[in-house]
């Protein structure tokens, strides 16, 4: 039997992106309408608030590090064809990573300490995240379940960790003491040291770079490594990789190993860029963002960044709008987020069959 | 003449650029059976699948019994008395018979009343057509062939007078599919119509009264089966006529490269599959595994391959032993190429571009890339010239894989495995599903690698592969070895050996 006609690319990652989006800025314009509040203005609002402005530019960029780095965290694992609904948890236990290296070992120079405070981050959010692996591989426990039980367990975990071991005596803010030495230069810190430039304060730091160059490496991870290769097949069809001498076992674990070790660089992002201590629940939600950007991104490193900066303008844009409109709180940009996500993510093929007749109409 | 039971008149049909039916004109006469034979794409499921609801025509008509009808969807087919018994059974396993008949047709919210009814009715359905089956039975406990049975029940419960059939012998033990025929042939004696859709010449000449060809989505030619000849209906098949038969020279077989010694696997339920089997094959000879499909060959190949570890026996390859190694990946660079029985499902991945598929197994390959990484310019330009060396249509490495038809996935899957030139290659079904042309290509290619000296180890379910490919057969019934034979044994012979009967007493 003949397959069915595919649309041209442009249309596939352009085109209907595109429209569905519009839907989701039409759903989110009838919220507005319905708060009495005038969907124009308040949209030009956000958009002005996340790239009319150097300081908005820098915050959209530093929260979509966090989504970069959580999206290929999810990509990864899916396409291993698994879900890892962990990120969250891998990010924030890497945060004892980064924050065990930046404070213990100050005393060495920072070009030897920042890399191992990232390597540790990535080496505990890869622990976080291979448990679960293993536990998927050799024992058959569903990789969805385990993964949402770690993030409770590294929740609890850490609250206990930074209260007790962490939290300098006689401190009432339940944190780490502060970096001082091995933490990673903002942009503000670096204008003002650099090149004697008034740089907006933002939590905008330099792991923004390591974010693009971590989707450029996982781009090449997954197509142009063998490794990379063995994870897709297995994804894919793992009867096809068994065939092909795969071992799907270890694939799985070695898949959500990256996938953690990916989740933990928000912790790179945060403690040792944003914030220089460790502090409860720094995640914020970057974990299940992911999905989202992930989702919307189609796994794909470039749809990643795409949509990584998409959730960023949302944040921001979202943060002013809050306080420009006293009536709109930080809940309101979470429906939008919403509706966004299940315009592009979850009815990602309503106009598929309806653009398809069209095109297939126009051939003839 | 009496009104058609079917007419379908200047049927037009395209997916994009693909044009599936052409202008189609076909009559069914009513209480005959139709075949529609072609090769694989040449339209005829796309064909029927209009005749059905699946899919609309662009232009044309159906007329059932001569009045004009709208068939929108199944339920419309259905409707019109129209039963359609597909390739993959539409059944739920863990239902029973009767569940599965009811199915569709409940008629309210409580179940009991639809069962009685349907209990009576299968009853006497399976008196008036001979297709006993026990309504209580779980439908994914039973063999293939009932399960088939309860298909041709559930379109007969609807009220079916026409039914259409997709490769219903595909899947079928000889056996078993003699058993449809008469089925058939019972169903046309008390009035019903059958359309048979296949591409096996011989069950066209066994049980059709009239045949329809299709060619690239034409209907090229109708015979009355009578009249017409194989060599007839292939040629017009292919539009040229084309070899039956596998030229090939004497064996000239050198040393041993596979050695199997009273090999066992058992399955989880402890069942002995694979039973103490034992054979040999040399280098410069092709010997073949006949049998009925589930007589324990896929599990044999899966062993040699290194995918199932086997539960006793000695599997020797090249002096080596290898059975308890279980590392597909280890015998391919020990000189072991697989072609598997299923390319859909471990031959090859549909979602991948043929470039990547056609490295499938071999993706470790130094050659393909230093250390860790996969160069893509020499996986693309590999899988280019396998694609040209094999005459793999389109040759596109960016192409998905899914994209290819059975014939041309399966060169791919074939120039993958014998251009790593293998001391053995081992081939389930090298032509299950493949259009007649490139089944004559493959064939020619597997006799080459065999005079290149090299080992081969081939099963399939189609008797005259084996028959004309092999050197030596060995015939395989319920796991165990039933006999050898040399290529010239005839085939009453080894048909009886396929049947577990052995010197005249059934095992």
């Amino acid at each position: 039997m003949s397959q069915r006609g595919e649309l041209p690319k442009w249309v596939d990652v352009g085109l209907i992106p595109a429209l569905n989006l519009l839907l989701a800025l039409l759903a989110t314009s009838v919220i507005f309408l319905l708060i009495n509040e005038n969907p124009i203005e308040c949209l030009g609002i956000m958009i002005k608030g996340a790239v009319g402005s150097l300081k908005g530019w820098s915050y959209l960029l530093y929260y979509t590090t966090n989504f970069i780095f959580m999206g290929l965290a999810v990509a990864v694992a899916f396409h291993a064809g698994l879900f890892n609904i962990g990120g969250e948890g891998q990010g924030y236990i890497a945060g004892l990573g980064a924050a065990l290296i930046g404070l213990n070992l100050e005393f060495l120079p920072w070009f030897i300490t920042i890399p191992l405070a990232i390597l540790a981050s990535v080496a505990f959010g890869a622990l976080w995240g291979f448990v679960p692996g293993y536990l998927q591989a050799k024992r058959g426990s569903h990789i969805v379940i385990t993964t949402i039980m770690f993030n409770f367990i590294a929740s609890s975990l850490m609250v206990y960790l930074i209260n007790y071991w962490f939290r300098p005596i006689g401190k009432m803010a339940v944190e780490s003491r502060e970096i001082t030495g091995a933490y990673i230069l903002s942009f503000r810190e670096i204008a003002r040291q650099f090149f004697d430039f008034k740089y907006p304060a933002s939590p905008l730091n330099l792991t923004v770079f390591l974010a693009f160059l971590v989707a450029w490496a996982v781009w090449y991870f997954l197509w142009r490594t063998k490794l990379g290769y063995a994870i897709r097949a297995v994804g894919l069809n793992s009867d096809a990789a068994i065939y092909a001498g795969i071992k799907p076992q270890r694939i799985i674990m070695i898949a959500m190993a990256v996938s953690g070790g990916l989740a933990g660089l928000v912790a790179v992002n945060e403690v040792l860029g944003a914030q220089h201590r460790l502090l409860l629940e720094f995640v914020q939600g970057a974990g299940f963002v992911g999905i989202a950007v992930a989702l919307m991104g189609r796994n794909h490193p470039i749809g990643i960044v795409l949509a990584a900066m998409l959730f960023g303008l949302l944040y921001q844009g979202g943060t002013e709008l809050s306080f420009a409109k006293t009536h709109i709180n930080r809940d309101m940009v979470v429906v939008i987020q919403g509706l966004i996500i299940l315009f592009m993510g979850a009815l990602e093929n309503a106009f598929r069959p309806w653009l398809t007749a069209l095109f297939f109409k126009a051939d003839d | 003449m009496t009104t058609p039971a079917i007419e379908l008149i200047h049927i037009d049909k395209r997916f994009g650029p693909v044009h599936a039916n052409k202008d189609v004109t076909l009559s069914v006469g009513q209480g005959s059976i139709h075949g529609i034979i072609g090769e694989n794409g040449a339209g005829k499921s796309t064909l029927m699948s209009i005749l059905f609801g699946f899919y609309a025509a662009d232009s044309g008509e159906i007329r059932v019994k001569g009045q004009p009808v709208k068939i929108k969807s199944s339920s419309d087919a259905i409707a019109q008395g129209i039963g359609m018994v597909h390739q993959h059974f539409m059944l739920v396993d863990p239902f029973t018979v009767l569940e599965n008949v009811v199915l569709g047709v409940e008629g309210g919210a409580l179940i009991g009343p639809a069962l009685a009814k349907a209990r009576s009715e299968l009853k006497r359905l399976a008196d008036d057509y001979d297709m006993q089956v026990n309504p209580d039975a779980i439908v994914g406990e039973l063999p293939v062939g009932l399960q088939q049975r309860v298909e041709i029940l559930k379109a007969l419960y609807k009220g079916a007078d026409v039914l259409i059939l997709d490769e219903p012998t595909g899947v079928l033990t000889p056996d078993e599919a003699d058993h449809l025929f008469r089925i058939l042939g019972t169903l046309r004696d008390q009035g019903k119509t059958v359309i048979l859709i296949t591409h096996k010449l011989r069950e066209i000449m066994a049980i059709t009264d009239h045949v329809s060809v299709m060619r690239r989505g034409e209907l090229v030619a109708n015979f009355e089966t009578k009249d017409t000849s194989v060599d007839e209906l292939a040629e017009a098949m292919v539009g040229r006529s084309v070899l039956l038969h596998v030229e090939k020279g004497k064996a000239t077989p050198g040393e041993m490269v596979l050695e199997v010694k009273d090999l066992v696997w058992r399955d989880s339920k402890n069942v002995a599959r694979v039973d103490h089997v034992s054979f040999s094959v040399r280098k410069g000879e092709i010997v073949g595994i006949a049998g009925v499909s589930g007589n324990g060959q896929s599990e044999l190949l899966d062993c040699i391959a290194g995918i199932t570890k086997p539960t006793s026996g000695e599997i020797i390859f090249e002096g080596k032993s290898i059975g308890q190694l279980a590392d597909p990946r280890h015998l391919r660079e020990e000189g072991l190429a697989h072609v598997p029985e299923d390319r859909q499902h471990r031959g090859l991945i549909t979602a991948f571009d043929a470039s990547e598929s056609s490295i499938l197994g071999w993706q470790f390959e130094e050659e393909l890339g230093h250390g860790f990484r996969l160069n893509r310019k020499k996986v693309v330009e590999s899988c280019l010239r396998e694609m040209k060396e094999f005459d793999v249509r389109p040759a596109n490495p960016l192409l998905k894989s899914a994209k290819f038809s059975g014939g041309n996935q399966q060169k791919i899957i074939l120039a993958r495995e014998m251009s790593s030139n293998p001391d053995l290659l081992i081939i389930g079904q090298p032509t299950r599903g493949v259009d007649i042309g490139a089944i004559e290509f493959i064939h020619k290619r597997i006799i080459e690698l065999r005079d290149a000296g090299k080992a081969i180890l081939l099963v399939s379910v189609e008797l005259d592969e084996i028959r004309s490919l092999s050197d030596r057969i060995i015939v395989m019934f319920a796991g165990k070895v039933m006999g050898e034979r040399d290529s010239s044994a005839d085939e009453r012979d080894i048909g009886l050996l396929m049947a577990g009967v052995q010197k005249g007493v059934a095992a």
